[in-house]
């Protein structure tokens, strides 16, 4: 299984599911004269699909999916989880409490620093940019429980 | 010609006001700090310091953001240089030679050669915007929607042509970045497409998140693994000044490496990145001694960084001009311009000739803050090096989720940016470009809305398209592109362009 063949294969099915996409939300298509809210996504899907089948059939020749290395694969999860929680707990814990455990959790658990480096950092990184956009530049960051 | 020069004496009444002087200097401090961070381009900057700009008039806005992205795109010669890392894609070039240059002792000549041709070439190439932007902008006020769509499709077409490596593949990326555009209430019918009850996303998938998620995160997901960082190569103050044949060696490179990316910096696509690529192989191709490319060839970093500073400018020429992004970093400018009540295009320099000609004043008094700024201060930028990889990218993962939050106040955007970067880490892995994801989303709207409003005006006739004469020949190149990448896949050779993909990979650096 080469790389092509895979991203093709993919593009493929995103633009399927598109185009399934556009008919349960009932869009109307229009005509081509007079194309409705359905027109282009389909249009651009339709284009997509041929893409994909495209990049599939013309694959063969690309590396293997096994040569791509995925070694990195751990930090990614760690990172992506790291975003996600941040996401879920900024408007709830405030702006420096979440971006503190954030980066407390990357330095502490995924890069294994010293609890007293890890601390200062995260504590520092938070505090520092929520004075510098919120108070300085008046951007407003959300607090959280005790005014955090 | 007077006029001309009236104008620009306009806008340098603007521009030397010292509050304005006062934010180009910032934009450009930030970004060159930006540009020095490894993963953090001109495109993850401007969008990250956007919210920064919130407070600020649209004048001090937009010269503070375009002081970040040319000061990025400075700053990315010294990480290419000290450390054999690019700061972002268009130095990989200036890697080659600069490195080795700062292995030999000639770090410090190399910074100043870049530092001096991106000055000389960010300053010529301003002459070139300030000459061409007002015709182009007269001549595109004949242009109705037929003529927009087909200006918008050939930039789509254009750019997936330039890019490195399959054409396919890039249109595919460009009709993935159109979909993601399509998100959204739909603006003739007012229909909700793809949103699912969420209300934020009515207004579609904002180019911010999407541009850090892609262009960040992405990179931080990739590199956070890695092992051990480069060596940095610390010049000392009094390496900084290059010898007289280095001088002399450099001057030719930097006049051709000015011209060439200002050219190609009009044409849509990844001008800076093109263009640099384009000089090395045109100063290799004109040296007397082509084997010393690559062991520290003074030509080797003088036109590369000329030519991605003029592609600078450059690629201003469509943005202002016409409202026509060239690629994702002015999608991302006009993004911020809109933001801040300004609309570019034919008629900003006749309705708003201060904030036009005191942008393009400011870019001058911007190229000489950066030469002011960045040789004396290569230790500073050199010791933010040294702060090891894994706490400098907690810190830039706190800055990206910081500047997507801020810009709507909103946890979807922070959602949006994470799966963007998961999707830009896989695509990276397999081969994609990202680019014309970001192209394709700006540009998804204004190319539904020109379709519609042309076959409204048609009544529903597609010949309008070829009839009126311009929209006919804009579109008639975007079909010759799409021909003569055909003709590169019958014959099976290796275009530039294939060889231009091989470059980046490095698999071939002689």
């Amino acid at each position: 299984m080469t790389t092509e063949r895979v991203s093709g294969v993919a593009l493929a099915l995103l633009a399927a599911a598109v185009l399934e996409e556009c008919w349960r939300l009932r869009l109307p298509l229009g005509s081509l004269a007079t194309p409705g809210p359905a027109y282009m996504p389909a249009v651009l899907a339709l284009a997509l699909l041929a893409a994909g089948v495209l990049i599939a059939v013309l694959g063969p020749a690309a590396a293997p999916l096994a040569a791509v290395g995925w070694g990195e694969w751990r930090h990614t999860l760690a990172i992506a989880f790291t975003c996600a929680f941040v996401a879920l707990a900024l408007e709830h814990l405030g702006y420096r409490l979440t971006m503190t455990l954030a980066c407390a959790f990357l330095l502490a658990i995924v890069e294994r620093k010293p609890l007293v480096a890890t601390l200062a950092f995260s504590v520092g990184l938070a505090a520092g940019t929520y004075f510098v956009f919120d108070t300085v530049l008046r951007v407003p960051l959300p607090r959280g429980p005790f005014g955090l | 010609m007077l006029e001309t020069l009236g104008n620009l004496g306009l806008g340098f009444s603007v521009a030397l006001a010292p509050s304005i002087l006062l934010y180009a200097f910032i934009g450009c401090l930030v970004g060159t700090l930006v540009g020095v961070l490894p993963g953090v381009g001109p495109l993850a900057g401007i969008s990250l310091l956007l919210p920064a700009t919130f407070g600020l008039d649209a004048t001090r806005a937009i010269v503070m953001l375009a002081g970040i992205y040319y000061g990025a795109m400075y700053g990315g010669s010294t990480t290419s240089i000290l450390m054999r890392i690019p700061g972002e894609a268009a130095s990989v070039m200036t890697c080659l030679d600069g490195y080795a240059m700062a292995r030999k002792g000639r770090g410090g000549a190399a910074l100043a050669i870049a530092a001096v041709g991106s000055y000389i070439a960010g300053t010529v190439s301003i002459v070139g915007l300030m000459l061409l932007a007002p015709p182009l902008a007269d001549f595109a006020l004949r242009f109705g929607p037929p003529e927009y769509l087909a200006l918008l499709l050939l930039g789509l077409f254009v750019l997936a042509y330039m890019s490195s490596g399959s054409m396919t593949k890039s249109l595919a990326m460009a009709a993935f970045g159109l979909l993601l555009g399509m998100v959204g209430i739909d603006q003739m019918s007012g229909y909700f497409r793809f949103a699912y009850g969420v209300v934020s996303l009515g207004d579609g998938l904002g180019v911010v998140p999407v541009a850090v998620g892609l262009f960040g995160i992405a990179e931080i997901l990739a590199t956070a693994g890695q092992a051990t960082p480069p060596r940095v190569v610390k010049p000392r103050l009094r390496e900084l000044l290059p010898s007289r044949e280095e001088w002399r060696e450099s001057a030719a490179p930097i006049g051709r490496g000015t011209v060439l990316g200002f050219l190609i910096g009009i044409l849509p696509g990844s001008a800076h990145i093109i263009s640099s690529f384009v000089s090395y192989a045109v100063e290799k191709r004109l040296s007397k001694r082509p084997e010393q490319f690559g062991h520290g060839a003074v030509a080797g970093v003088a036109g590369p960084e000329s030519a991605n500073n003029s592609a600078t400018s450059g690629a201003m020429v469509p943005m202002l001009a016409l409202g026509v992004p060239s690629g994702p970093i002015p999608a991302v400018m006009l993004a911020a311009m809109m933001v801040h009540g300004v609309s570019p295009g034919p008629l900003l320099i006749q309705q708003k000739p201060e904030l036009f000609w005191g942008f393009v004043a400011s870019m001058y008094v911007g190229n000489v803050v950066l030469l002011i700024l960045n040789l004396p201060l290569v230790g500073l930028f050199v010791n933010i090096l040294r702060v090891p990889y894994t706490y400098l990218y907690p810190a830039i993962l706190v800055f990206s989720m910081l500047g997507v939050y801020a810009v709507n106040g909103s946890v979807v955007d922070v959602w949006i940016m994470l799966i963007m970067g998961v999707v830009g880490w896989v695509l990276r892995k397999l081969d994609f470009e990202t680019a014309p994801v970001v192209l394709g989303l700006v540009l998804a709207p204004m190319i539904e809305l020109s379709l519609r409003q042309s076959l409204a005006m048609s009544d529903g006739h597609y010949g309008i398209f070829v009839q009126r004469p311009i929209a006919g020949v804009l579109l008639g190149v975007a079909l010759l592109l799409v021909l003569l990448n055909l003709y590169a896949f019958v014959r099976r050779g290796l275009d530039w362009r294939a060889r231009l993909a091989l470059a980046e990979k490095g698999e071939e650096t002689s």
